[in-house]
């Protein structure tokens, strides 16, 4: 490579050149550098002298003491939880300041949203939180029905719990797979995805894909569940308590886990409000805010569980409530299983819901609803609602505007990891690089999500 | 089948193939998870679908160390200065698998944010289609690509076609480097 | 009670209590109802203090700050004090004890499209306030680290102004192309 040194090293004196494929790398005469050079790679270059051992005692140099480094960690690296780039100000390797750059995967899903037809805005926003879809496609189809003032029926809506309440243990466990990884324990990330592979075994028998299903809809879910579901539910009930108690034995009493976690990367309550943080990491300071439970919709309010709260608010807490989320959500889903009313999948309004294929053959107004659904899409009245749940990952909300039309005039949706990055340079203040891995992780940021 | 697999097999074959057979027994993967895809890869390479049967279970950090590139994922306009950057590094023989639609046309996404498929910035081997494609279809791709380095298509190409479509970054403000690596740009 | 429904032209909108002649304050700011949700409408210039009197009320967290660029609707539904603007700047608030949610949406014109920043109230409103600033253009003053956070430093151009033409290459379709 070529490099120009430093004017004030070389001047217009260098005299060794040598011709290289690349082109001419000069050389600097060895009395030429400067002797804070010696010590310094500048340009990549270290203009040490062959076979020289420099002592730096020998060497007169001014160095400040508050010299720090800063360092890039990303986008591409493997503990950065997709494309988050930090810089990092280091002094030697206690982590002074960070800057948090997000926007590698920036898709301009808002802007999209404005082409889509309100039944292809799941398709649209079920990628932006790819751990936990099913969270996107409900938030937009809550925003959605609001703005239409329609009911959705009383299946739907427990289905809707059922699958979310699922997605939920599943991002929880990636979270467990991912956490484990980026502490060091491969192990975590074979047993986690074992788990993982039951649910979206149940995911992929209910809406034909495992990620990114867009199934849930406005008005309803997109198809209803199969007849034997809830043995495949039960099975997954019954098989999850026992892993747990396996990453318990692991993770939980473990000396290594405790110390790398444990009063690593803390936050105060205080700290998390004014920062607009939500979800585990919010409740890992000892604030029990939990939108299922403090603003209850679908009908949460008719379920019990309990809201996981932490007391310190470092890594260690978020890990523990997010484990213990998985518990009360299969505890969720034990009172779903008993109390799925039989009824419609999706409102029987003509104007939201297209026909069942099969009478677009009989009758004409069915052919002309789901022609006109499917090429024009429902006109949604004007108006602007705000509409928010909870996430794994904290308050998903979807803020839309409608002109009157059929696609969205615009659609916000208020990711949860993107606050909750806010987060990250007061938890790596005074810790070293390997809590900064730690404390990305603890947070369990999705980049679909903050970048949208 | 027969009579040709007596030719090429461990003791008989040529060291041409038996260089081949080593390269995609063993093709390690750099970490380019960048969106959902990077999910079903990584559920690709855990226990219930196991990349370790292809050898290809240590998903390599350090571009250096890696063979394959498996793009996963849509790629922005951000990143993908970066996603150069990360090939460049890799040393030859390489290999590209664009997995998913977004990667390999820009997908569901055709917007200003979005680049239009991988291949506008290196070039693709094997294209896995899918939103996200599941396991069984990356490991098809995986497998494709194995067959192609198998029959050595893919030095023959990478001669005439060299490295990427010649797109020209642009001045990124950085002292200009010139690298030797994966292929002249210039 | 007032109907939801709002006419196609700006007339002042139905708020509760439609009969006297002081429409409803909340904070200083008029009150709307969307859909059953409260929204509060500012001006730029009471923008900060209503934050201010609702963050003592006890709205501890400031959820959202995003905004919408009503270049295609000039003429929508505000009460009839304000006077719409290009842009609208719309900030989400909840308070935990009760736990309720306001929206606040603040007109910003886009002669001058500027507004106050809300970081030194709730430090969390940073990286949305950069997002609205990298996407539509609405700079705020007070804000620490303006710059763009989602598009590449030196991209040149708001993404979600309606006038920002979506970016799209052509592709073979038979159907239609899209409208924008």
């Amino acid at each position: 490579m070529t490099t120009t040194p430093a004017d004030s090293a070389v001047g217009a004196r260098s005299v060794l050149a040598a011709e290289t494929s690349e082109g001419t790398q000069e050389l600097a005469r060895r009395g030429a550098t400067d002797p804070r050079e010696l010590l310094r790679e500048e340009g990549a270059v270290l203009r040490l002298p062959e076979g020289v051992a420099v002592d730096p005692g020998d060497i007169v140099f001014e160095s400040p003491e508050d010299e720090t480094m800063i360092i890039n960690l990303g986008p591409q690296h493997p503990s950065t939880h997709g494309v988050l780039r930090l810089m990092l100000e280091l002094d030697g390797e206690t982590v002074l300041r960070t800057k948090p750059i997000v926007g590698y995967l920036h898709t301009g899903m808002e802007k999209t949203a404005e082409d889509l037809m309100y039944v292809q805005g799941g398709t649209n926003v079920t990628r932006m939180d790819y751990l936990s879809p099913f969270y996107n496609e409900c938030v937009f189809s809550m925003a959605v029905e609001q703005l239409l003032e329609i009911e959705v029926p009383e299946r739907a809506q427990w289905i809707r719990m059922l699958m979310l309440e699922l997605n939920r243990i599943s991002s929880h466990v990636l979270f467990l797979a991912t956490n484990g990884l980026d502490m060091g324990a491969t192990s975590a990330m074979i047993y986690g995805w074992r788990e993982r592979e039951l649910v979206l075994a149940f995911f992929e028998r209910v809406t034909g894909l495992r990620m990114n299903h867009n199934y849930i809809r406005p008005g309803g879910v997109a198809a209803d569940l199969p007849d034997d579901w809830r043995d495949d539910v039960l099975d997954i009930c019954e098989v999850f308590p026992g892993r747990l108690d396996e990453f318990d034995t692991l993770f939980t009493n473990q000396q290594i886990w405790r110390q790398r976690s444990e009063g690593v990367g803390v936050i105060s309550r205080e700290q998390a409000l004014a920062l607009s943080i939500t979800g585990p990491v919010l409740r890992s300071t000892g604030v029990a805010w939990d939108l299922r439970a403090d603003m209850p919709y679908l009908h949460y309010d008719e379920v019990e569980f309990d809201v996981i709260t932490g007391s310190v608010g470092d890594v260690f807490d978020r890990y523990a409530i997010r484990i213990n989320e998985i518990r009360e959500s299969i505890r969720i889903v034990h009172q779903i299983l008993d109390r799925m009313p039989p009824g419609d999948y999706r409102i029987q309004d003509a104007k939201v819901t297209p026909p069942p294929r099969s009478r677009i053959d009989e009758s004409m107004e069915a052919l002309i609803h789901h022609f006109k659904l499917f090429t024009e899409g429902f006109k949604v009245p004007a108006g602007e609602v705000y509409v928010a749940i909870e996430s794994p990952r904290g308050e998903l909300g979807c803020y839309l505007v409608s002109d009157g039309g059929s696609k969205p005039y615009r659609m916000h949706i208020r990711g949860p990891s993107f606050s909750n990055l806010q987060a990250l340079p007061l938890m790596m203040r005074g810790g070293l690089i390997a809590d900064a891995v730690a404390i990305i992780s603890s947070i369990d940021p999705v980049l679909g999500d903050v970048d949208r | 089948m027969g009579l040709e697999s007596l030719n090429h097999n461990f003791l008989t074959g040529t060291l041409e193939d038996f260089v081949k057979w080593a390269r995609y027994r063993s093709t390690w993967p750099a970490t380019f998870g960048l969106a959902c895809c990077a999910i079903e890869m990584m559920g690709t390479g855990a226990a219930n679908f196991d990349l370790s049967r292809f050898g290809m279970e240590v998903f390599r950090a350090s571009p250096r160390q890696a063979d394959l590139m498996i793009v996963a994922g849509r790629v922005s306009q951000k990143m993908a200065p970066v996603l150069r950057q990360v090939y460049d590094q890799m040393m030859e023989p390489k290999w590209v698998i664009s997995m998913g639609v977004c990667a390999s046309s820009g997908g569901m996404f055709n917007n200003y944010a979005v680049v239009q498929g991988v291949d506008q910035i290196v070039p693709v081997d094997v294209y896995a289609p899918g939103c996200p494609p599941g396991p069984e279809t990356l490991i098809h791709a995986i497998v494709t690509l194995h067959e192609k380095i198998r029959d050595g298509e893919i030095t023959r190409r990478r001669e005439t076609t060299g490295a990427g479509a010649g797109i020209d970054l642009g001045d990124t403000g950085r002292a200009e480097k010139r690298l030797a690596l994966g292929g002249r740009r210039r | 009670m007032a109907p939801e429904e709002e006419p196609a032209e700006a007339v002042s909108a139905e708020t509760p209590g439609d009969d006297e002649t002081e429409p409803e304050r909340h904070a200083g700011a008029l009150v709307t109802r969307s859909r059953g949700q409260e929204v509060l409408h500012a001006t730029r210039e009471t923008y900060l203090e209503t934050v201010e009197a609702l963050k003592e009320e006890g709205f501890v967290m400031c959820v959202d700050v995003t905004a919408t660029d009503y270049l295609e609707r000039p003429v929508r539904e505000l009460p009839a004090e304000i006077a719409p603007e290009r842009f609208e700047l719309v900030v989400n608030l909840v308070s935990m004890e009760p736990a309720r949610r306001v929206r606040l949406r603040v007109q910003v014109p886009e002669a001058d499209p500027t507004a106050a920043s809300l970081f030194d109230l709730y430090p969390g409103s940073e990286a949305p306030e950069r997002e609205v600033f990298d996407l539509m253009g609405i700079r705020f003053e007070g804000h620490p680290d303006l710059t763009r956070i989602l598009m590449p430093e030196d991209w040149e151009g708001h993404p979600l102004r309606k006038d920002y033409a979506m970016g799209r290459i052509p592709v073979q379709f038979k159907a239609a192309p899209a409208t924008r």
